[in-house]
């Protein structure tokens, strides 16, 4: 049987529905050695801010339960870096190259987007209203209708491309945040981001992050990254693209069957480097073991 | 250099004093080409709370015997489920990881390792005396079973030690020992790994009498191939990578690394103990 992997989000059109989850996968480049890029539906490179950022002091990580908590704090080297000298390496890969574009104003979150979309090979952004480790900006543009609203409107009159706003699970209902976006025009939305999380180290009597707090990521946080998933399906139209706690063919298959169109894999690529193509084999395999043709037809199709 | 993901069969666990331990591992595949001071990422079966790999250094390598050994201290929940590994195990490791130490041409090098640190020592000093070189090796730790496979480093170079209780070498601190104290000024580089207090005071002191010296670091990481971004040190140059721009850095290059700058070369190390 000849099986179509290939998903939809606005006018992007993915080979299969795997992606991968800024800040996870460098610019791809780094994963080089392990896997065929251009197989991958697409990817999602590290946020891009309108200045370079230095990021958050050392130590950043701490190790959970199945999982991690990170306080790197969007370190990256500004747009006209990534412009004039990541772009150009970029353009080698046969697949979606989706940049993740944050800030921590309005007037930073547009001068971003106005310059990502002068890049041929960019089809579209995604629009980080949601990360916990900056103290101005970020999430805090995720965690208010109002503020999500000013922002993807702002964004949307710069953007012609595909836009998709990527929610923060920081919220009471995240289903009003993903209608507020969508009405205020994006083409997609991608959740969750990270889970506001601490650890304490009891024998120093100190915080484990130089932040105190930090985001948690990893398979400790999927049950919680699908229920969202599905409650966002019964709110918005536009495409989701479900991401938290992914880390095989199985969890993927459950985000999509919650309503995800595409799904995007996080951490699980630092415990396994090629773990992006052997989840894509495996949503293959279990279409063909189901006997469901075409991908789309599994979108939300959970039988409650 | 092409990084690779393998399943190594482990040939053996040797226990080595204190909670140090050696895994000889064999590569069905061909060994990938290493450097000495890379290193390689190791997944933790079957610990619930092992979630991250854990990073270590290449202690030594065998392309002829197409083996690599990794010099263990069991200290947390990943290394005791490492240091309980068997013969016929296998083991899931990414490598090689990082930059080596440079492989200078210099002739009269000093290698300085303290406890478990001495890892990636073994396979730099190995590497120098396959290019005709004598590093001297100085090793130091708290007590005798702090000096893992001391005979290893004998075997290969002229060796001396210091143990904080003096039940090995001299007593007292590998910077308190007779070669750091009278004999520093005639190694054109020294190379250290260990606690940071150690390679602190040793780089100080290097920097003071400008000899270049080299350090390799140990942040937490996630990745190791520069993706989380977790595990940067401060450089001149700002945050860089330790697991992709180091592990080894110049000392130089490193911020906030200079307990005090030593250009008066009060030399504090005589007053501090070092940190783990």
């Amino acid at each position: 049987m000849m099986i179509d992997l290939s998903v939809k989000i606005d006018k992007i059109l993915l080979k299969n529905p795997v992606m991968t989850a800024s800040g996870t996968f460098g610019y791809g480049l780094e994963f080089d050695d392990f896997l065929d890029i251009s197989q991958l539906g697409g990817i999602v490179v590290k946020a891009t801010t309108s200045k370079h950022r230095e990021g958050n002091r050392y130590p950043r990580l701490a190790e959970t339960n199945m999982g991690m908590l990170n306080a790197v704090g969007l370190q990256n080297k500004g747009v006209d870096y990534f412009v004039k000298e990541t772009y150009p390496k970029l353009i080698k890969y046969n697949t979606n190259v989706i940049v993740n574009v944050s800030d921590s104003t309005i007037e930073g979150y547009v001068e971003v987007a106005e310059k990502i979309n002068e890049l041929e090979k960019i089809p579209g952004i995604e629009l980080n209203i949601s990360c916990p480790n900056v103290k101005e900006g970020g999430m805090a543009f995720g965690t208010s209708c109002p503020m999500a609203t000013a922002v993807v409107e702002a964004v949307r009159k710069v953007y012609k491309k595909t836009l998709i706003v990527k929610l923060s699970p920081n919220v009471t209902n995240i289903s009003e945040i993903a209608k507020a976006v969508e009405d205020a025009g994006a083409d997609s939305v991608s959740l969750i981001n990270t889970l506001l999380g601490m650890a304490i180290d009891a024998e120093k009597r100190r915080p484990v992050l130089s932040t105190v707090t930090g985001g948690l990521s990893g398979p400790a946080v999927k049950p919680i990254a699908l229920r969202m998933v599905y409650q966002v399906s019964k709110a918005v139209k536009i495409p989701i693209i479900g991401l938290g706690g992914i880390s095989n063919a199985t969890d993927a298959i459950e985000f999509i069957l919650a309503g995800a169109t595409a799904i995007q894999v996080g951490t699980a690529n630092f415990i396994d480097p090629a773990i992006t193509i052997k989840i894509r084999d495996g949503i293959a395999e279990y279409l063909q073991r189901h006997q469901i043709q075409n991908i789309n037809d599994l979108i939300g199709a959970l039988e409650v | 250099m092409k990084k690779v993901i393998h399943d190594l069969v482990v040939i053996e666990n040797k226990p080595v004093g204190g909670n140090n331990f050696v895994l000889l591992l064999k590569a069905t595949e061909k060994l990938p080409e290493m450097l000495p001071g890379q290193f390689c990422e190791v997944k933790v079966d079957k610990e619930p709370g092992v979630y991250l790999r854990r990073p270590f250094s290449i202690h030594n390598v065998d392309y002829d015997a197409n083996t690599i050994t990794l010099l263990i201290k069991a200290v947390g929940k990943g290394t005791n489920v490492l240091s309980a590994l068997i013969e016929g195990d296998l083991l899931n490791i990414v490598y090689p990881l990082g930059n080596g130490f440079s492989l200078t041409k210099e002739t009269h090098i000093l290698l300085v390792g303290g406890g478990c640190g001495v890892a990636p020592l073994l396979f730099l000093a190995q590497t120098f005396r396959k290019m005709g070189l004598k590093p001297v090796i100085l090793v130091g730790g708290k007590s005798t079973e702090d000096v893992p496979v001391l005979e290893d480093y004998q075997k290969l170079a002229e060796t001396h030690v210091a143990t904080e209780d003096g039940s090995l070498g001299e007593k007292g601190l590998v910077t308190q020992h007779t070669v750091f104290r009278t004999r520093l000024s005639e190694f054109k580089r020294i190379y250290t790994c260990g606690p940071e207090g150690m390679m602190k005071a040793v780089a100080n002191i290097a920097e003071a009498l400008e000899i270049p010296c080299e350090v390799s670091l140990e942040n937490t990481m996630a990745c190791g191939i520069g993706a989380c971004l977790c595990c940067v040190t401060e450089t001149t140059e700002g945050h860089k990578c330790v697991c992709t721009e180091g592990p080894v850095f110049d000392s130089r290059d490193l911020n906030n690394w200079n307990i005090e700058k030593a250009s008066t070369c009060s030399l504090p190390y005589l007053k501090t103990k070092y940190d783990d």
